[in-house]
Formats: C-alpha cells, structure tokens, sequence
C-alpha cells in the first residue's frame, strides 16, 4: 500500500524538484565546510589550537558550524517561500484564467 | 559522592510528573484513531513542532553526557554538539519534505513507499526497534542518574519512575501528549540553561570556588618525598607509614601510587617524580564482598569531594575575578591553567581501587581537541585514533536525519512547507543549546562541582552551585529532558510494530481501533525492556551510548533514504540488502571495538579485535556500495512477492 500525502500541497507539488535541486546545493556547501572541519583537526591538529582574539580557531570554527547552518536554514526557507509564493500566484492566475474562460464560454453559449 | 535532597528539590519534580500526567490525561481523548495516535492527527502548527523537535532531539545524551565529557575532557565533548547540530542541515536540506511527502506515520511508510515491499516493512521496523534501543539505554542511565541527587533514591528507582510515567504518557496518548511534553520540556530546558550561563558569567572565576561561599573548596595536600631509593617511596612525614605501593602504566607514563595510614586512616597519594612530591588522590575502593568506599569511607561520611578549579588565573593565584562575558571567559580560561583529574584502576586480591589523580593543564590545551580524540602525531596519535574521530563525525553528520523517533515528527505537521519551517526552529532552539554546553560544561569544570564517580551530573551539579532552588528546576527539567526522549523512542518502536510488522507486513488489517490498542500494548513492553537496560547499563557515559545509535542509524538508514530519493535504479531488494549489511556492520563492529571490551564485557585488559570505537566511517559507504550494487543487479528482475524491482 503506498501513502500518498494526507492533504494537497498544490504549490508544494510545483516547487518540490527545485527545492530538491536547492537543498542538494546547499547541503554539498555546508558539507565541504565540515569536511573542512574534520580535515584540520586530523592533517594539522596544532592549527586548531592557534588564537584568534580571546578565543582560538577550534572554538571559532565550531561556533562557526553552529551558526553557519542557522544562517544557511534561513536562506534555503526564504528561497523555498518564495518559490512556492510564486508558484501560489501561478495557480492563481490558472485558476482565474480557467474561471474567465469558463464564464465566456458560458456567454457564447 | 553522597547528594542530599531537598523539599524544593521533591515539590517541583512531583510537580513536572503532575503537569505530564495531565497533558496525558488532556490528549487520551484525541488519541483514538491511528492518525491521532501515531502522528497527533498531523495538524501540530510548525513552530511548536520545531520546539518539540528539540525537545525531542535535546536528550540526556546532550545536556547530561556532553556537558559531563567538556567538563572532565574539555572541547573533545563540544565535538560531539557540532556534529549534533550539523546533522540537522541533512535533515532540513535533504530529508525533510520528501519524507513528509512519501510518508504517514513511520520511517519505514516512507523507504517502502515507492515499493510496497514485504522484506523492506520488516528490515526498515527491525532497525527502527534496533536504533531506538541504541539511544533508549542511554536515556534510562540518565533518568536513574538524576533521582539520586534530587530524591536521594537509588539508580534503579529513577529508571522505574522514568519507565512507568512514559509508559504511561505513550500508551494514553501516543505522539498528541508525547509531542506537548516535548514541547515545553524543550522551552524550558533552553529557558534555564540559557539562565544558567548568564547566572555563571555573573559570578566570575576563582582559584578556589566555593559554591557560592556554601561548600569551601579542598585544599589537596602533598607531602614530600623523602627517599625513592630501590624504587620504594618513603615519606618525610614521619606519622605516615607506607602500606601498599604500585606501579601502573597509561599510555607511555608510569604512574606510582603508595597507600599510606596515618593513625589508622587510609589514604592514596600519586608519586610526582618532578616535583619529589605525593599528590593527594580521590579514591573509590569496591572489595570482593560489593562493599565500596570513597576515600576510605561510606558513602554516608561524604568524604569523596566535588572537585575542579583552575589552578591559577592568567598566572596569578590566588585569584578572582568580576563578570564575565562570552568572550573573556575563553580568554581566561586559554591563559590560565586548570586542575583535571584523571582516573586508573588497580587491582589487588581483595579490591579494585579507581584512583583520581590530579592532572594540571593548561588551559589552552583544554580549549581544543586531543584529550579524548588523539589527533596529534607528535603527542601519539595512530591512524586508529583518527579514524575514530573521522567516523564519530560521520556519525553525528549522518545520524541525525536517519533517527527514527526524530523522522517521524515530520508527519505529525500538515505539510512539507510546515516539515521545513519546524526544522528551522528546530535549528535555532538546539544550535542555541549547544553553545551553551561549551560553556556550562567549561563552567562545571572550574567551579569545583564535578563529582568524579558520575561526570552526567556536571549541569545539573553547576546549577546546585547557585542554590538548592536551580538545582530542582534544572534537575527537574533533566527529567522532563529524559521523558520526552523516551516518549518519542517509545512511539517510534510503537509504530514500528503495531503499524509496520502487525499491520503491513503480518498482514492482519487491523480497524483503527486495534492499531493503536497494539501500539500501547507495544509501548509497555518496549519501556519494560527500557527499564532493564537502564539498569544494565548504569556506570556508562550517556554520550558514547548515542553516539553509537547515530552510527547505527547513518549506516542502516540514511543510505537508503538518500538513495530512494535521488537514484532512479534503487529497487527494493537493494534497500533490504543495504539496510540489513548496514546494521550487522555497525552493530558487529561496535559489539567487537574497545570501548565495548572496556565498559561494557569489563575486559580493560584484552586487547578487542576492532581498534576504533565508531564504525561509520565503514559501514555508511558500505551499506551504499551494497545498495548500488544489488540494484544494479535486481533491477531487471521480478521480486519473489511479485513486485518488480526497479519500480518507481
């Protein structure tokens, strides 16, 4: 038995193959950051422990990973609104096309 | 350590139990269908879900375990909150809406939706029941270390209560009661610990905390050396006389400790050859008859102290300083030098001594990684070490977005727009959280509040610092903290039995009603399994045990969840082989590493066949290369129920 979705999600429908391709993007940029992250601590563990003002490059860069990802979050949600706002105004346009046409065909008729 | 609890302490726990008990009572009623059962009718409005996301996510593992390993390890444990909090960008930019899109109410609705298969309902239930086990256990030892500090019970009494009052939470309501619970668990539990810094910056640092001028700090003594000759200590203090001397080894030092009476008194002393002095250790003794002592009396006579300080501050000692902020504190605490302690066990016939011996460092060591994750070459580091790291980051990256009882939130909100925008608060509320651990686990550190026979109670211990009435609330929240996980566990492995194997793969076509009376009957027997292993599992560090269930799920999980997503050829049976190498993988190699030879068969001395205690860093790409490679294989070939493979 397969499970289709509980409600309809008419903009979501048209936006989901470009959020996919969104997050994917943003997903490899956060992971190379990490990876960057784990790559340091093992080639050159010494760097991490290098100042930068009052604290060093392991707590900078891992407060840096925390607050990276927030930020990251919020751009992918506004890009995703938007996306989906703009395709809300598409169906929208759709649905009054389709009302006009309706309603002229009713008057031809 | 012996804790005494308070009224204060006593009132507001009863209190948290009466205010989850009603939520409960409140939800039974909407919790009569499965929908409402198992996904809270999926109608939870995104930011509240995004709380009780963290709610969720914020166990014991992460406000007991982590604060305990920076406080006794430093930034070694704050690794452990990255990786926590970096996990997330996988389930919101990967995962999110595309399992609320396929799915209904479980983790396996949604690896099975594009096929309908028999074997993935039961392989996809199996490793949901397997990883929730995983974090479950680790939750039950959290549970039971906090009722002995707060109610004065032993271990065991705080895993029955945590076990009755989810079973009870679960089985009235399922994911309505469990998802509000978690809600105002996690508001709370950001709400104080967010208080708790702000209150720990208020008081500034000391060479010689005192909790607030209530407990002074022990002055550790040393007595000095007066022959080492045919390597047997002597010391200049006559009234000493040496009963026992050993010779220990950790990694490349050896370490000397002599026993010494003075007017019948017991006490251990660790040799400082640099110094020709004996260093004043903590000790616990347990005799073959399950007598223990700590520093040589019952736990009654409270002579085992809280310990950690810095030795001296920027140099100066003693010393003390004013306010903090977010920045000096790392400041001072990178140019100061801080007392560790570190822990060796020696054995004779009749006893096993775990002695705490004082380890100075400087501060700007602690600040960094290397005390437990030895990375640097130069101070020993092998390729072992480093692979451990690298696969404890995987883990932690990958494990996130494969947990179960974290998956199936997303269908407990109307739409993917909803899934998407909970996992966003959902970021801001535990990566919050998880800068605070730095710095309560750094504050327990140097306020002389660890107990060293239970490094989980550093927060809740730094919140005793600051008067009897913190520490009740934080205590309580902890618990709160440890209910709210396990209830989310409990409908995870509910739903895996009663709605994927009863259900869909037994076949039976249960009516609503049926479904969720198998759920609850599910969710009594899991928190009775819960319970024993709390108790099995009592002396381990709550943050290895999750670590090793985030191994389990980014091996088992996430590749199949990845690969339905984005690779066309994925056929069913390349899911069953990937789930199914994935868990034997991980578990066979967790089951057979060190760590497990260590703590859990109690084998310090036999050298276990795997070397790194992690296993993602093999078996995530493992259970992707067998997913590829039997999908390419299967996927022109009928499957043995019928379904093609391949299809999408």
């Amino acid at each position: 038995m397969s499970h289709g979705p509980a409600t309809e999600w008419k903009e979501d429908e048209r936006t989901s193959k470009v959020k996919s391709k969104l997050g994917i993007w943003m997903f490899a940029g956060y992971s190379i950051v990490y990876a960057v992250f784990i790559i340091l601590n093992v080639v050159k563990p010494q760097l991490m422990g290098l100042d930068v003002g009052m604290l060093n490059i392991a707590i900078v860069y891992g407060f840096g990973l925390i607050v990276l990802a927030l930020i990251m979050a919020l751009i992918y949600n506004a890009l995703c609104g938007w996306a989906e706002q703009k395709a809300l105004k598409i169906i929208k346009d759709e649905k009054k096309a389709e009302k006009i046409k309706h309603e002229a065909e009713k008057a031809v008729k | 350590m012996k804790y005494t609890p308070s009224i204060w302490a006593i009132l507001i726990f009863v209190s948290i139990i009466i205010l989850v008990l009603y939520i409960s009572y409140y939800f039974a009623r909407k919790a009569k269908t499965s929908s409402g059962y198992f996904a809270a009718g999926g109608q939870i409005h995104w930011a509240v879900n995004g709380i009780a996301f963290a709610g969720d996510y914020l166990s014991a593992a992460s406000f007991l375990g982590i604060c305990g390993m920076i406080a006794v390890a430093g930034f070694d444990g704050f690794l452990y909150s990255i990786g926590y909090l970096a996990g997330w960008i996988v389930a919101l930019f990967v995962v999110a809406e595309p399992i609320k899109r396929l799915g209904k109410f479980t983790f396996t609705d949604a690896v099975d939706a594009k096929f309908n298969s028999k074997g993935i309902k039961l392989i996809a239930a199996i490793s949901t029941l397997i990883v929730s086990l995983f974090y479950l256990i680790p939750q039950m030892v959290g549970a039971g270390s906090l009722v002995t500090p707060l109610l004065g019970m032993p271990h065991w009494v705080g895993v029955l209560l945590v076990g009755t009052i989810v079973i009870i939470i679960v089985a009235t309501a399922g994911m309505a009661s469990t998802t509000y619970v978690q809600f105002i668990k996690g508001a709370l539990l950001l709400g104080f610990s967010l208080a708790l810094v702000i209150t720990l910056f208020s008081r500034g640092f000391s060479t010689a905390p005192d909790q607030g001028g209530t407990v002074p700090y022990p002055e550790f003594k040393t007595i000095q050396v007066q022959s080492y000759a045919e390597e047997k200590i002597i010391p200049a203090e006559k009234d000493y006389k040496v009963v026992s001397q050993w010779e220990t080894t950790s990694g490349t030092k050896t370490l000397v400790f002599v026993e010494l009476d003075k007017e019948g008194v017991q006490s251990i002393w660790r040799f400082n050859p640099d110094k020709n002095i004996l260093e004043e250790t903590l000790f616990v003794t347990t005799y073959r008859d399950g007598k223990v002592l700590y520093n040589g009396g019952t736990i009654n006579e409270a002579k085992f102290y809280q310990v950690g300080n810095l030795l001296d501050i920027e140099g100066k000692t003693p010393a003390k300083t004013g306010t903090l902020d977010p920045l000096n504190f790392f400041g001072l605490i990178k140019n100061s030098n801080v007392l560790l302690w570190s822990k060796q066990v020696i054995k004779d016939d009749a006893r096993s001594i775990t002695v705490y011996y004082q380890n100075p460092t400087p501060g700007s060591e602690i600040l960094k990684p290397g005390r437990i994750y030895k990375l640097d070459s130069a101070k020993g580091a092998t390729i072992y070490n480093r692979l451990d790291f690298i696969s404890l980051m995987i883990a932690l990256f990958f494990g996130t977005a494969a947990l179960p009882h974290i998956l199936i939130r997303y269908y407990t909100v109307p739409s993917p727009t909803a899934a998407r925008k909970s996992t966003i608060v959902a970021i801001a509320g535990i990566g919050l959280f998880y800068i605070l651990t730095l710095y309560m686990g750094l504050g327990a550190m140097t306020n002389g509040v660890i107990d060293l026979t239970n490094d989980n109670m550093s927060a809740p211990l730094l919140a005793r610092s600051f008067g009897v009435i913190f520490f009740a609330i934080i205590s309580a929240i902890a618990f709160a903290t440890v209910l709210g996980t396990v209830s989310g566990l409990i409908v995870a492995s509910s739903g895996a039995v009663a709605h994927d194997i009863m259900d869909r793969y037994m076949g039976k076509h249960m009516s609503d009603r049926k479904k969720v009376m198998a759920g609850k009957i599910t969710a009594i027997g899991v928190g009775i399994i819960a319970m024993v292993l709390g108790v099995v599992f009592k002396n381990m560090n709550v943050s290895y045990l999750v670590g090793w269930a985030f191994s389990i799920a980014a091996s088992a999980n996430l590749p199949a969840i990845i690969m339905i997503l984005f690779w066309k050829k994925t056929t069913a049976r390349g899911v069953i082989a990937s789930i199914t190498v994935g868990l034997i993988s991980a578990l066979g190699l967790i089951l057979l590493s060190q760590k497990t030879f260590n703590e859990v068969y109690n084998l310090p001395n036999v050298v276990a066949p795997v070397q790194i205690n992690n296993p993602a860093i093999f078996s995530v790409p493992l259970s992707f290369i067998t997913l590829i490679i039997i999908s390419l294989i299967t996927s022109k070939n009928p499957g043995r129920d019928g379904i093609t493979d391949g299809q999408g």
